[in-house]
């Protein structure tokens, strides 16, 4: 196992573009639900699946005589006859409750209960719409808002605790001279990525196979095993490509074990694909969150006490919390605080993580009361951030490894002109629109977990990377390629890279920005491992111009293995490589957090300003400009990191703007599930967006000094934009997505 | 079922399907020519663009016998004798494509876009690819991808 030595790393070499960049500009690249093999595509069956039309009850009934009759279809699974299943508590990443037609109840409508197979999907689909289904409706349990009263105490909060409390929050409210209560409000949101969720299953006699769009094989095969009772070993899973997750393909859903039943009652390959519809409800969602925040200060704005309470909807069937009360515990440096999450049942799918889970709707609700903050303080919110500037951890009072969010601040101010802002409302105009500039702190935990990697140098000096991670468009192939090259010195073009198989070495889910900071030391530990045996090799081999050499004098670099004492005399790994008969040499890594992460705090930063433009008339918003500067840690890859980055921040103008699922009050299904009704940005809504990083390596979290990028874009930016529209137009919406008709009935 | 008789990526192609089969199965499931992506259905995010006769269409609102005769451009037919289209090159150079689901659509967006602007404007790129939908670049490398290749068609064109 390798230690962090706390000393620069060497520049690893980037690659110019991505790894797998010429398949996709091709559309060569193949995604889960596009295998045509290794089955015989001819038997390929194609499966359906039906949802609930009511959101509480039981099935009485389900007449699906016509359905049988149907030309093309091959089986029907239902609650009547789909055989039994082993149930275990959910265990989230990994196993959420799920529906898997084991009863007759109904919790949420949309809830899978039958599946339609047939020869093609056209003839699935349409034998699916002459099922005729009787239920017996139940009461639901629908809306938030209006059933606050309701909220309890999650019984499995996670992680984190649901409440939580750091000095006397009431004696700090007593002794301020400012303070700021409010109730803010986020929606649903449906993480919507552009590849649908699909899953092909075969069975190979006992053993299961399955191509999934998944951001966690390892927990796929996992709970596969476990729901269809069979050996773990016995469970395949590949993915070599993910069209998006956003941490709706963090875990497995119903989808996935039903293809697979289907599969093994008719004995043949079966395709499930969701439709986009059915991707509001049975693969998770953001729950609609209630914070009531109350922030006091001191007259020179020194936080005495801050207090965020928050309500949010549960599925019924799972309790799922969304820790947005979690920046009010840690970005600031204040004296006392007071948290709290509890939950309102709903007959709603199980909701689940969301791009930046917590912090996304945290930053969001807690930045615009420091705005509110800032204003009635009349001190620049810039400048109230620095002045409770957190140069310690205050929800664990110890330091973070690393933290240089002030050069955030200065650098993104300057770049965007923050100087040049009034801070008045309405005072800025170009045209027909109101101009309003606005700011936010940005955040998101740094987490790490156990990752395993193998290496190998192939003929010819190319090398082979492995690990059972994935590549959701992140960049996990080129950063691999590239950390692989570093260890032995080569160009990382002649690398080889895979993932997303289960048969290579287990990563972790690709979730809560931990990718690279836990397979990448694994590649590095690999890649010293097979740099030791290379030269072990080398000094054994009397062709060699290092034998005799010790172990410990032997470097590589440029494609050759060298002595450090007398870098002339070298031997390159082509050679090297074709006396061993070109035989590959192999080398396994492993890494995991240092045992001594629990004295530190890792976690990441940013400044996002925002400029937009608020029509005098009709109220829309236009952001104009995003400017942000990020601590990250040691940025991997610019063009893959800043895509994250930029990628993050379209989402938080869509947080801010756009994205809510809106829920029937009767039927409780989600009344715009398609991409028309639920909006999310095109082209011509984003105006400029411009990145930088800080690049400076944290060593203290992890040997290669990066703390993950996937998730802090999003957050800070939703703020950053509701108060870039409050210096517009004076109104403050605390109530997202800020939508034109709410801006023109403030 | 009806035979259906199609010019794809300059070969001729027939194939027996129903009526009404939605020409993106048509593509993806027949003729195997899996590039051309699925995203939403129902026309509303571009991922199934393809170019029939030169016009931009969302293939999965087009039934198959609609296309009898046409001539289609998908995302396989765009790079020629192995050697990227200026615009793949750009979009692969700019990172123009992350998880590459809508990259397919895109790309022959942009070559609609530039056959009918050869100089777009910020605001023709923005409206010509508003109907493709991306979850995960943030755009602006998309943008950045359209004005390189537009530099480089003009300048081979002028060359």
């Amino acid at each position: 196992m390798m230690q962090a030595a706390e000393k620069a790393p060497k520049p690893v070499k980037q690659l110019d573009h991505r790894y797998e960049g010429i398949s996709k500009v091709t559309g060569k690249i193949k995604y889960a639900g596009e295998f045509s093999e290794p089955f015989a595509k001819s038997d390929l069956l194609y499966a359906y699946l039906v949802q609930s039309t009511i959101p509480s009850g039981d099935i009485v009934s389900i007449d699906r005589a016509a359905a049988d009759n149907s030309a093309g279809v091959v089986t029907i699974l239902t609650p009547f006859n789909a055989p039994k299943l082993s149930q275990a508590p959910p265990q989230p990443p990994a196993r959420r409750n799920l529906s898997l037609l084991q009863d007759t109840s109904v919790s949420y409508n949309g809830q899978p209960i039958a599946v339609v197979v047939a020869r093609s999907l056209d003839e699935a689909k349409s034998a699916a719409a002459l099922l005729k289904v009787k239920y017996a409706p139940k009461p639901a349990k629908i809306g938030l808002k209006n059933r606050l009263a309701e909220a309890r105490w999650p019984k499995d909060p996670g992680k984190e605790p649901a409440g939580n409390h750091r000095g006397d929050a009431q004696a700090g409210f007593s002794k301020a001279t400012v303070i700021i209560e409010n109730t803010y409000i986020t929606p649903i949101q449906h993480h919507n990525p552009m590849e649908p969720h699909g899953t092909i299953a075969w069975w190979d006699g006992p053993k299961l196979n399955v191509y999934d769009s998944t951001q966690y094989i390892t927990g796929v095969r996992q709970s596969l095993a476990k729901t269809l009772n069979i050996p773990v070993d016995f469970v395949h899973v590949v993915d070599p490509v993910v069209g998006g997750g956003f941490g709706s393909k963090g875990s497995m859903w119903s989808h996935v074990p039903l293809c697979a039943m289907a599969a093994r009652i008719t004995g043949k390959p079966v395709k499930l694909i969701l439709e986009r519809e059915q991707m509001f409800g049975p693969v998770g969602g953001r729950p609609s969150t209630v914070n009531k925040i109350k922030l006091g200060a001191s007259a020179d704005g020194k936080l005495l006490a801050m207090q965020q309470d928050v309500v949010m909807n549960a599925s019924v069937m799972e309790d799922f919390v969304e820790h947005a009360e979690g920046p009010t515990k840690n970005l600031y440096m204040s004296s006392a605080n007071s948290v709290s999450a509890k939950i309102v049942e709903a007959n709603l799918g199980v909701s689940t993580f969301m791009r930046a889970p917590g912090e996304a709707p945290g930053t969001a609700v807690l930045e615009i009361a420091m705005d509110e903050l800032a204003e009635k303080l009349n001190m620049d919110p810039v400048q109230l951030r620095l002045v409770n500037y957190a140069e310690t951890d205050p929800s664990h009072d110890r330091p973070w490894t690393s933290k240089n969010l002030k050069d955030c601040y200065q650098q993104a101010a300057d770049r965007f002109g923050w100087s040049k802002r009034n801070a008045t409302p309405r005072s800025m105009s170009d045209g027909n629109a109101w101009i309003g500039y606005g700011m936010a702190t940005a955040t998101y935990p740094a987490n790490r977990s156990a990752a395993m990697a193998i290496v190998r140098l192939l003929p010819g000096g190319r090398m082979f990377v492995g690990s059972g991670t994935q590549d959701l468009g992140t960049g996990t192939y080129t950063i691999m390629a590239q950390q692989a090259a570093a260890g032995l010195g080569i160009d990382p073009t002649l690398v080889e890279v895979k993932l997303g198989d289960s048969t290579l070495p287990k990563a972790p889910v690709s979730g809560g920005s931990q990718s690279s900071a836990s397979v990448l030391p694994a590649i590095q530990d690999a890649t010293s491992q097979l740099k030791l045996k290379l030269a072990d090799l080398a000094i054994a081999d009397a062709a060699s111009p290092l034998h005799g050499l010790k172990t410990l004098d032997i470097d590589a670099k440029d494609g050759k293995l060298f002595n450090r004492n007398n870098p002339t005399q070298s031997d390159t790994l082509t050679d090297l490589i074709a006396r061993n008969g070109n035989k590959p040499v192999e080398a396994t890594g492993s890494a995991e957090p240092a045992e001594s992460k629990d004295a530190m705090s890792s976690q990441s930063w940013g400044a996002v300003f925002a400029e937009v433009a608020v029509d005098k008339d009709t109220h829309m918003v236009k952001v104009r400009r995003i400017v942000a500067t990020y601590d990250i840690g040691t940025l991997l890859n610019q063009k893959t990191g800043h895509n994250q980055l930029m990628g993050g921040i379209v989402w938080g103008i869509s947080f801010a703007l756009h994205e809510e699922a809106h829920i029937d009050s009767v039927y409780g299904r989600v009344v715009n599930e398609s991409l028309a009704e639920y909006h999310v940005p095109v082209n011509a809504d984003i105006g400029t967006i411009d990145v930088s990083t800080l690049n400076i390596p944290d060593l203290k979290f992890n040997p290669i000094g990066s703390r993950g990028i996937g998730e802090i874009g999003i957050t800070g930016t939703a703020a950053a934009v509701a108060n870039a529209i409050y210096n517009a137009t004076g109104k403050r919406i605390r109530e997202y997505p800020i939508t034109p008709d709410k801006i023109m009935l403030a | 079922m009806s035979l259906v008789h199609l010019t794809i990526n300059g070969e001729n192609k027939s194939v027996e399907v129903p009526p009404m089969k939605r020409l993106l199965d048509v593509l993806r499931e027949d003729l195997h020519l899996t590039g051309t992506k699925e995203g939403c259905g129902e026309g509303e995010c571009g991922a199934c663009a393809v170019l029939l006769n030169g016009e931009l269409v969302n293939s999965c609102l087009i039934p198959a016998l609609q296309a009898n005769g046409t001539s289609l451009c998908t995302i396989e037919g765009v790079s020629t004798e192995g050697h990227l289209h200026p615009i793949q090159q750009c979009f692969l150079e700019k990172g123009g494509a992350q998880c590459g689901i809508c990259t397919p659509g895109m790309i022959l967006a942009t070559q609609h876009l530039l056959n009918k602007y050869p100089n777009p404007t910020m605001e023709q790129i923005q409206e010509g690819l508003a109907g493709n939908l991306c979850r995960c670049t943030g755009y602006m490398r998309i943008f950045e991808s359209v004005q390189e290749a537009a530099k480089l068609q003009n300048a081979g064109a002028g060359a």
